[in-house]
């Protein structure tokens, strides 16, 4: 892999982000909109409820990591659609660009985006509502791992289905966080879903951090054997997803879509 | 005595279909190092797919092509580090400056001394004063000399240039012509050039292909080749392959 090249598509989103307050602007605008919305809620339901769990690091806490896997697939296909809407494939492809290069640049990129949205989290989550990260000791670490791991999974793979569908296919990227987010236990233990929901969250990596999560805000150990399951899950997921996007990036060398691509050159 | 150089690019029985459709069909031609080809024909005679397919964005349905004696199948990324190409279907990003774009492409053909390199051609390309001005607020004339600029990056020995001088004025195309020339002369690249306008390509091609339904149906000289065919000029004789694609149903 040669240094250079993936440093020219990291290259190519700093400055984008750089020049254009716009693109920044949403990595900390929505962080802090759920910040304030579901602290106030779990700020209220501490109050109401009865029960004597602390929602603040449970449903909080949840969102928030939820909202670090959002940022972090969009991180990947922002920087993907970039050259989609600049039509910028030919130019980059007819370079010694290897594929697995621009994906390590997509990679590197959302790195730096999604750090800079968990920091925003951490620091605004704290002052605003109280609540310490550090609540989940060490296994904040393979939380965030995963997450981490299962974002970039799914962002590649989203890029491939836009590259093999189309920009207008862009639709069907946007709301898959929200798909997926009610089969992975991210509210509420996987326990309470029905059998056929259950069988997903199983072979879902974020269904074993927001368990595990739960578990270590009722004071249990962290199901490590659980979230190593999770994190394998999640590896293998990010090697399928990016030989998804090898796979169609070979499709449309042979098809010449790559050299022609545009909203009204996928059918 | 040295054994001959490779040619700079070798097309080997090129091929090319979609569906039903030959694009190109068994075309064989080489650049040598010092010399300008012309790749000329009426529109859809296959010239871009053929680029395409040297710049490894088409895979080629059949054939072989080699940069500087690398197969392009079996090493893409070293067959296309020494090549670069400029094409007026293919602008810069509009949203980085100009100054951003020939860093990004500075970096993606590893460039060495990519400072020295961007102040050179920023001068050569009369963009000293747009360097940062975004891509996409050019001129179609500016933006065309960008893309020439970013072209000559690598100094590459392989440049594929698709119409380059097709939104120029006649003084700057004149320039851009030279420099090229200039370049070719010192024995460091060879070109593959396509355009319709034979006035130009007459005055920088030393060789000319013509494609028809994706073959290529006429090659030599641009001065000599108009006489042997009974006609007087390059642009009769491209009016008249032109008219035998049509008449032979071509136009894809």
């Amino acid at each position: 892999m040669n240094r250079s090249r993936v440093s020219a598509i990291v290259l190519r989103i700093l400055y984008l982000y750089r020049g254009s307050p716009q693109r920044v602007f949403p990595i900390f605008i929505w962080v802090a909109v759920d910040i304030l919305l579901w602290g106030f809620l779990t700020r209220y339901l501490n109050s109401v409820s009865q029960s004597g769990v602390n929602f603040v690091p449970a449903l909080l806490g949840a969102v928030l990591l939820w909202d670090f896997l959002t940022r972090v697939m969009q991180g990947v296909t922002m920087a993907f659609f970039e050259d989609v809407w600049s039509r910028n494939f030919l130019n980059l492809f007819a370079t010694p660009l290897r594929i697995s290069e621009y994906l390590a640049g997509l990679v590197i990129a959302a790195i730096g985006a999604s750090s800079l949205s968990l920091v925003v989290m951490i620091v605004f989550a704290r002052v605003a509502f109280g609540l310490s990260f550090l609540t989940y000791g060490v296994a904040l670490a393979p939380f965030v791992g995963v997450l981490f791991l299962t974002g970039i999974a799914m962002g590649v793979a989203a890029a491939g289905l836009v590259l093999r569908l189309g920009p207008a296919s862009e639709w069907l990227i946007w709301p898959i966080p929200m798909i997926v987010s009610p089969f992975a236990g991210v509210f509420y233990p996987v326990a309470v879903l029905p059998g056929w929901m259950r069988a997903i969250a199983a072979i879902l990596p974020p269904s074993y951090v927001f368990e595990g999560m739960r578990a270590v805000v009722a004071g249990q150990p962290a199901p490590w054997m659980a979230l190593f399951g999770g994190a394998a899950l999640a590896l293998a997921y990010l090697v399928l997803a990016c030989l998804f996007f090898a796979t169609v990036y070979k499709i449309a060398i042979r098809t010449g879509l790559i050299a022609r691509y545009s909203a009204e050159s996928v059918s | 005595m040295s054994p001959p150089s490779p040619p700079i690019l070798s097309v080997e029985n090129l091929g090319k279909s979609f569906g039903p459709l030959q694009a190109v069909d068994g075309v064989s031609f080489h650049v040598s190092r010092g010399e300008i080809v012309g790749l000329l024909g009426p529109n859809g005679a296959g010239k871009t797919t053929t680029i395409n397919m040297i710049l490894g964005v088409l895979a080629p349905s059949s054939g072989r092509i080699a940069i500087e004696g690398v197969d392009l199948r079996a090493d893409r990324s070293k067959a296309l580090a020494g090549a670069n190409f400029a094409a007026v279907y293919a602008p810069l990003p509009g949203n980085l400056t100009v100054e951003q774009n020939l860093r990004v492409f500075a970096k993606l053909y590893d460039v060495d001394r990519i400072d020295e390199r961007i102040e050179a051609l920023l001068a050569t390309y009369d963009l000293l004063k747009y360097r940062r001005s975004k891509a996409g607020v050019l001129s179609s004339g500016e933006q065309t000399r960008l893309s020439l600029a970013k072209a000559m990056l690598n100094r590459p020995r392989l440049l594929l240039l698709d119409e380059p001088t097709a939104s120029i004025d006649p003084s700057a195309a004149r320039d851009i012509r030279a420099g090229i020339a200039g370049l070719v002369e010192c024995g460091h690249c060879g070109v593959l050039w396509t355009s319709h306008n034979m006035f130009e390509v007459e005055a920088v091609c030393d060789r000319v292909l013509f494609l028809s339904h994706g073959r290529i149906v006429l090659e030599g000289d641009p001065k000599r080749l108009p006489g042997e065919h009974g006609v007087a000029t390059l642009d009769d004789l491209f009016v008249s392959v032109a008219h035998e694609d049509l008449a032979a149903g071509g136009a894809e």
